[in-house]
């Protein structure tokens, strides 16, 4: 299985579309796309993990170094559309207190 | 009375690429047995942990190597080793370094690799740590619905 990476710039807003697992062999190429997005001027970075199916500690890694890189550029960075599963990492972690998250609530909801 | 068991072994590069070819081995054994979907997924991230920590481990010495993950199979339980063969590693630091975040963590000082073990240790039942020889990463989860089954399945004889 592999991750799929879409980037749509939509002026200051980066939308980064993903799709497919994030483990120790996809996280790199995230961090490669994700870390350029994140240190351009005034940037809003949002992260749809909507298709996402797996994650493991190696993704918070690469939004944790997203999330210190914008802070740094003063900029924002938000992920959208987690499921369930993904979300949990992030609230297990405690990630969910400094990470900007939205979740799917149509999802959510119906479960 | 001694327990029965069956054990599946899996022998893999030590190599990111292949982090996703045990997991799947781990989610048709899991299956298998009947654990449920949650739980399933739990076990995929631990395995994955331990996995991802070994093949780090590997590269930080010579780059390659090979990685063991043993499967034992029991009527209430799986049991899933993971062991590398490389040096072994300060135990006693790495356990100091295993947490959520807290409050008054700043964001700097968060470590980007620092939530393997936490997230093994939480997902899992029971999580046993040996680094005499390389390094052993034991993992325990109980099938619960089993417990429930065995009562259940009991059949009064009496009319």
């Amino acid at each position: 299985m592999n991750l799929t990476i879409d980037v749509e710039h939509n002026g200051a807003e980066k939308i980064v579309s993903l799709s497919g697992e994030i483990d120790a062999y996809t996280a790199p190429k995230l961090k490669e796309t994700l870390l350029p997005l994140t240190q351009e001027s005034e940037a809003t970075v949002i992260v749809d993990l909507q298709q996402i199916t797996y994650m493991d500690s190696t993704g918070l890694g690469v939004f944790i170094s997203a999330l210190k890189s914008t802070k740094e550029y003063n900029n924002t960075l938000k992920l959208v559309n987690l499921q369930d599963r993904v979300y949990r990492l992030f609230k297990i972690t405690g990630l969910t207190e400094i990470i900007a998250i939205e979740t799917d609530s149509t999802v959510r909801g119906g479960m | 009375m001694s327990e029965t068991f069956d054990f599946i072994e899996v022998k893999v590069p030590a190599k990111p690429e292949y982090v996703g070819v045990v997991r799947l081995s781990t989610s048709g054994i899991a299956n298998r047995m009947g654990f449920a979907y949650d739980d399933i997924e739990d076990l995929k991230v631990a395995i994955s942990e331990a996995i991802t920590n070994a093949v780090k481990h590997a590269y930080n010495e010579t780059g390659e190597g090979e990685i063991t993950i043993g499967f034992g199979v029991y009527e209430n339980r799986i049991e899933v080793m993971v062991a590398d063969h490389g040096g072994s590693f300060d135990l006693k630091k790495v356990k100091e370094d295993i947490g959520p975040y807290q409050e008054e963590d700043s964001v700097e000082d968060l470590r980007e690799g620092g939530f393997g073990l936490f997230l093994i240790d939480a997902l899992m039942d029971k999580v046993e740590i040996n680094n005499k020889y390389g390094v052993i990463v034991l993992m325990t989860k109980y099938l619960h619905e089993n417990e429930v089954g065995l009562n259940g399945d009991q059949i009064s004889t009496t009319q």
